[in-house]
């Protein structure tokens, strides 16, 4: 029991002794209820160090850190593992479904022997025209007699490689200009991004329309494979060019980076150690999503007959006559194409959210803009 | 019958990392009129506890216990609509951080015209009249012009007094302020608590004041509550609160206040931080960071008595002077060893007689 | 800064973006491969005399900067020359395909609206809950789904096989009731997408201004929910929406060449498809400019939009 009476004077007051009584006194005491305490005691001090911990470690220890964390965040993620999963068997069907095969005038060497289905998807009459599905031919064959499993399958090559192809160079284009826009500022800045505001007032498909005509001609574009992904490329980058302009001007306002600078340190060094790390992560999230869009785009060149050769057994081209095989009520020729698409963007969709999620998973909104560009 | 009683009040939060118990089982009343303080550090569930006044924990929180009694009538068991009719009408929040309180895209007259017709059959006009006095009444300048202006177009210290015209619009029977001049400079601080000032006296509308900062509960309080990880600790009239504190969480606070004249290197502070609510200490949850600490403590639970008495907190007067630390349940061996020094006028007038039962 | 002036130097901001897309399509016809008299004639074979005055018709026979200056002053009094193919006035014939667009694209954007706002709302309220997460899977889908497959497939089940739609437009004036039922199918065609993008634009939106302190306040003044999630909570998520208006204009644009492609719509995205077929390039430099220029202007009434309804804004 206490025996301090309660003060009875008005003033200042002050408190003596509360500091005085330093634990590690109380301890020494023998007094056993620190090792007690367990799992509690220590939360204050765990608290302190975990909090002190990644100062003291190096850089490239937290970025390796904060990658295991999303890693592990993304694996939580069912909705994002079963996209990922749907991603890697729609890529290793589409190369495997046919050997692959370099020719030169001599002689032709297989890079891939394997062929997971009998018929040459540009082979015509392997069966009987407009055929439905049946053992033969599972999903049935279109217009020509071509056997539309293996067209499927391989058509899948199209879209997995444009959607790669056409998304990593825009990654060349737009990194590289955004970085410097917000980096340096100024006329810089200026240019590169009235040059954006400009190609923003230009749909894509109208911009793909324009520039076939003149991409065409030129032979090294030939087949149309890289007609389309420059077409992509041309409206792709501006994107990413805002988006990282946007990050660097957010993160240069950071204290970090003007006292860095302060220091002397070069701007190179600035952005790669301070910009660069803050920036990925948002740039990764569109460039996934950004696949999605791409093979859409691509897919409806291909059903508008622009672009790839006719006839190519790309998913977008199979579908163009299927206006008329609609009418003669040839539901199939329509219905796996269509079918293939939808899975393939869905599921570059889910992991895309599941990388957002996973990088970022205070900000759980994904923004999506992102998707129409 | 006390205006607002607090009964046995458990909010508890579902977290990835555990079920937090972010207020658990506090009992208190509040009399008509009165200002009550509740103080704590920030954690320690007291923002929690005054929304819970109004029911306005959202998931993942839930409050899971005990009666919140406003004139006799539980508020957990009103529905949505009679809750609505009490939110705003009878009692009232003031929130830390007007800035965002305020809907950035409605002019703050509209905002406060709102509070009074959703209570009130009146005209738009009359509400537009009404909202103008109460902006002239907490102390901004032309009220009639500001009435049109939008959140961002005032100072902090004026989005404040405007969060408090709301708050007072329908005339409520309770004011819960919470942090009310938290991230403010200096001076509105001290504008802004004048306000609420002449309001505890003027008026007879009952506060219940939440902040971290003992010197706004001296300034404006009648009697306070000290919070510790979802517990009451000490419960006291103001003056003995701070000229007599019996918990040692309490002692700890009153430590680290700075203030001028101050002799010492370096102030005191509370060692640690809050507890994890997933899973708090055993025993007395202060006991980790207590340097009177002893084995019991972390075995014990101490009760809310009154700290002379012994007497149970349920059987007291509401001016008792209660604490929960085993020290006045006669369960600590070395007692508590501090002293309240109080400086008058001439600082050297010290007086120096509280020495705590250190030796026994 | 008054809006006056906002207004006035956001037109400013435009108008270097706006000469940016007149160079642009200008250079169009120049980038193709030959001569520009070939691109301008197409297939037809000419006479060296009408060869010569084409080539003085267009300018050709000046330097490139006063081509271009004499070419933006034809383009600012709707003059863009003849059709190689048909011979007819190219402005005369985008002026007869622009308002198809228009109806189709407007009647998709409202659907998009119509839809994509309630089910946003509902998301966000319902958060976790399973109205929630069937909205979010709709929304996938509805992102995922290729407007051309969708548009075979409607107009498989709904014209070929139950019959209740046409396959191709009626012959009747577009403000029919024959032609508006007839717009159902490539309207919901066109709109899908869009508003599976509102409806998830919203929802994050709306979620994030849920957590504002303003939604605590309105709560503890006694308002009701509705009024709570109506009138505060949805006037402040509509602002993403508002600015994502021109983007979504473009992915409109975008839809419309595929739909009116799917289902014979005589507008602006079929008549740049049959002009790139038909490599009559004067007609699409035309149209190019046309849906540019919209497109910068929508930006810029978004702009204003914004400013109107976000007080915070005035710079």
């Amino acid at each position: 029991m206490s025996d301090r009476r309660p003060t009875t004077e008005r003033g200042r007051i002050r408190i003596v002794g509360f500091d005085d009584a330093d634990s590690s006194q109380r301890d020494s005491d023998g007094s056993p209820e620190r090792t007690d305490a367990g799992p509690q005691s220590p939360t204050g001090a765990t608290g302190a160090t975990g909090a002190a911990e990644p100062v003291e470690t190096e850089l490239e220890g937290t970025e390796r850190h904060r990658l295991a964390d999303a890693w592990h965040r993304f694996r939580r993620n069912r909705a994002a593992m079963v996209g990922l999963a749907v991603i890697v068997v729609m890529a290793v069907l589409a190369v495997f479904a046919r050997p692959i095969e370099v020719s030169t005038a001599e002689y032709t060497i297989a890079i891939q022997p394997v062929s997971l289905v009998p018929h040459d998807p540009h082979q015509p009459a392997v069966g009987p025209a407009n055929a439905p599905p049946s053992l033969e031919h599972p999903f049935g064959t279109d217009w020509a007699g071509r056997d539309q499993f293996a067209r499927v399958l391989v058509g899948g090559r199209y879209t997995l490689g444009i959607g790669l192809v056409a998304v990593l160079l825009a990654l060349c284009v737009g990194i590289p200009l955004g970085a410097i826009a917000g980096y340096f500022g100024g006329w810089v800045d200026e240019v590169v991004m009235r040059i954006v505001d400009v190609l923003y007032a230009f749909p894509f498909l109208v911009l793909a329309i324009a520039i076939v005509p003149i991409l065409e001609p030129i032979p090294v574009l030939g087949e149309g494979f890289w007609t389309v992904v420059v077409a992509l490329v041309v409206t792709g980058w501006i994107g990413y060019a805002r988006l990282l302009r946007g990050e660097i001007l957010s993160v240069r306002e950071r204290e970090y980076v003007t006292a860095a600078s302060a220091l002397g340190v070069p701007d190179r060094t600035i952005i790669r150690r301070h910009v660069v790390p803050n920036a990925v992560a948002p740039v990764v999230v569109q460039a996934t999503l950004n696949v999605g869009t791409v093979v859409l785009a691509a897919a409806a060149l291909g059903f508008l007959g622009l672009g790839l050769e006719p006839g190519s057994a790309e998913w977008g081209a199979m579908l163009s006559r299927g206006r008329d095989s609609l009418a003669q009520g040839h539901w199939h020729i329509t219905a796996f194409p269509g079918l293939a698409i939808f899975l393939f963007v869905l599921a570059i969709n889910l992991v895309g959210d599941g990388i957002n999620d996973a990088l970022d998973p205070h900000r759980d909104v994904s923004d999506d803009r992102r998707r129409m560009r | 019958m006390a205006l607002l009683e607090v009964e046995d009040l458990t909010v508890q939060f579902y977290t990835d990392d555990g079920v937090v118990r972010a207020v658990d089982g506090i009992n208190y009343e509040i009399r008509r009129g009165e200002a009550l303080g509740l103080v704590g550090e920030s954690g320690a569930g007291k923002s929690v506890a005054s929304l819970a006044l109004l029911d306005l924990i959202r998931a993942p929180g839930e409050i899971v216990g005990g009666e919140i009694r406003l004139d006799g009538r539980n508020l957990l068991e009103c529905s949505t609509d009679e809750l609505r009719g009490i939110r705003g009408d009878e009692i009232a929040m003031v929130f830390q951080d007007a800035d965002a309180a305020l809907n950035p895209v409605y002019t703050v007259g509209e905002q406060i015209a709102e509070a009074i017709r959703v209570h009130e059959d009146v005209s738009d006009r009359a509400a537009r009249d009404r909202a103008i006095d109460l902006l002239e009444r907490v102390g901004i300048p032309e009220p009639a012009a500001r009435y049109t202006d939008y959140p961002h177009e005032f100072s902090g210290g004026m989005q404040q007094r405007a969060v408090i015209a709301m708050a007072l619009s329908c005339d409520p029977d309770l004011l819960v302020c919470d942090e009310p001049t938290t991230g403010l400079d200096v001076t509105v601080q001290a504008g802004i608590l004048e306000l609420l000032e002449d309001l505890a006296r003027e008026s007879d509308t009952a506060i219940q004041l939440v902040t971290h900062d003992l010197g706004i509960v001296a300034e404006l309080c009648d009697r306070v509550l000290v919070q510790y990880a979802g517990e009451i600790v000490e419960r006291a009239p103001v003056e003995d609160l701070y000229y007599d504190p019996k918990h040692p969480y309490t002692v700890g606070l009153l430590a680290s206040i700075p203030r001028l004249g101050d002799d010492r290197e370096r102030l005191p502070t509370v060692p640690g931080t809050v507890p994890s609510l997933v899973d708090p200490p055993t025993g007395c949850r202060f006991h980790p960071r207590c340097p009177y600490a002893e084995d019991a403590c972390a075995r014990r639970s101490p009760p809310l008595v009154e700290a002379d008495t012994e007497t149970p907190a349920a059987e007291t007067a509401p001016d008792a002077h209660l604490a929960a630390c085993l020290e006045y349940t006669g369960d600590l061996e070395d007692g508590l060893d501090y002293e309240v020094q109080v400086r008058d006028e001439p600082p050297a007038d010290r007086s120096d007689r509280d020495r705590g039962g250190e030796t026994r | 800064m008054s809006l006056g002036r906002y207004v006035l130097t956001r037109l400013l901001v435009a108008v270097p973006v706006l000469l940016g897309v007149t160079v642009l399509t200008f250079s169009f016809l120049h980038a193709l491969p030959g001569d520009p008299v070939d691109a301008i004639i197409g297939y037809q074979s000419v006479s060296p005399e009408t060869e010569a005055s084409i080539r003085a018709e267009y300018h050709l026979d000046r330097p490139v900067w006063e081509q271009y200056l004499l070419w933006l002053r034809d383009a600012l009094t709707l003059e863009f020359g003849r059709s190689p193919v048909t011979g007819r006035s190219v402005a005369a014939t985008i002026g007869r395909r622009l308002p198809a667009t228009l109806a189709l694209g407007g009647a998709a954007w409202l659907l998009a609206l119509a839809i994509g706002i309630p089910a946003g709302i509902v998301a966000a309220v319902k958060r976790g809950e399973p109205a929630d997460e069937l909205s979010r899977v709709a929304a996938l889908a509805g992102i995922a789904t290729p407007n051309f497959w969708l548009g075979l497939v409607l107009l498989l089940v709904f014209s070929v096989r139950l019959g209740w739609f046409r396959v191709i437009p009626p012959d009747a004036p577009l403000a029919s009731l024959a032609m508006a039922k007839f717009m159902l199918l490539p309207t919901v065609t066109l709109g899908t997408a869009s508003a599976a993008l509102v409806t998830r634009l919203l929802r994050s939106s709306m979620l994030r201004e849920l957590e504002a302190g303003y939604v605590r306040t309105a709560r503890a003044k006694g308002l009701r929910e509705r009024t709570v999630i109506l009138k505060h909570v949805l006037r402040n998520s509509l602002l993403p929406v508002v600015t994502v208006a021109g983007l979504q204009l473009a992915f409109l644009v975008d839809g419309a060449v595929v739909v009116e492609q799917i289902f014979s719509w005589p507008g602006m995205g079929r008549l740049m498809v049959q002009s790139i077929l038909q490599r009559n390039y004067p007609v699409i430099q035309a149209a190019v400019l046309v849906i540019g220029v919209s497109i910068v202007l929508v930006n810029l009434l978004v702009d204003i939009v914004y400013a109107v309804l976000d007080p915070r804004i005035r710079y």
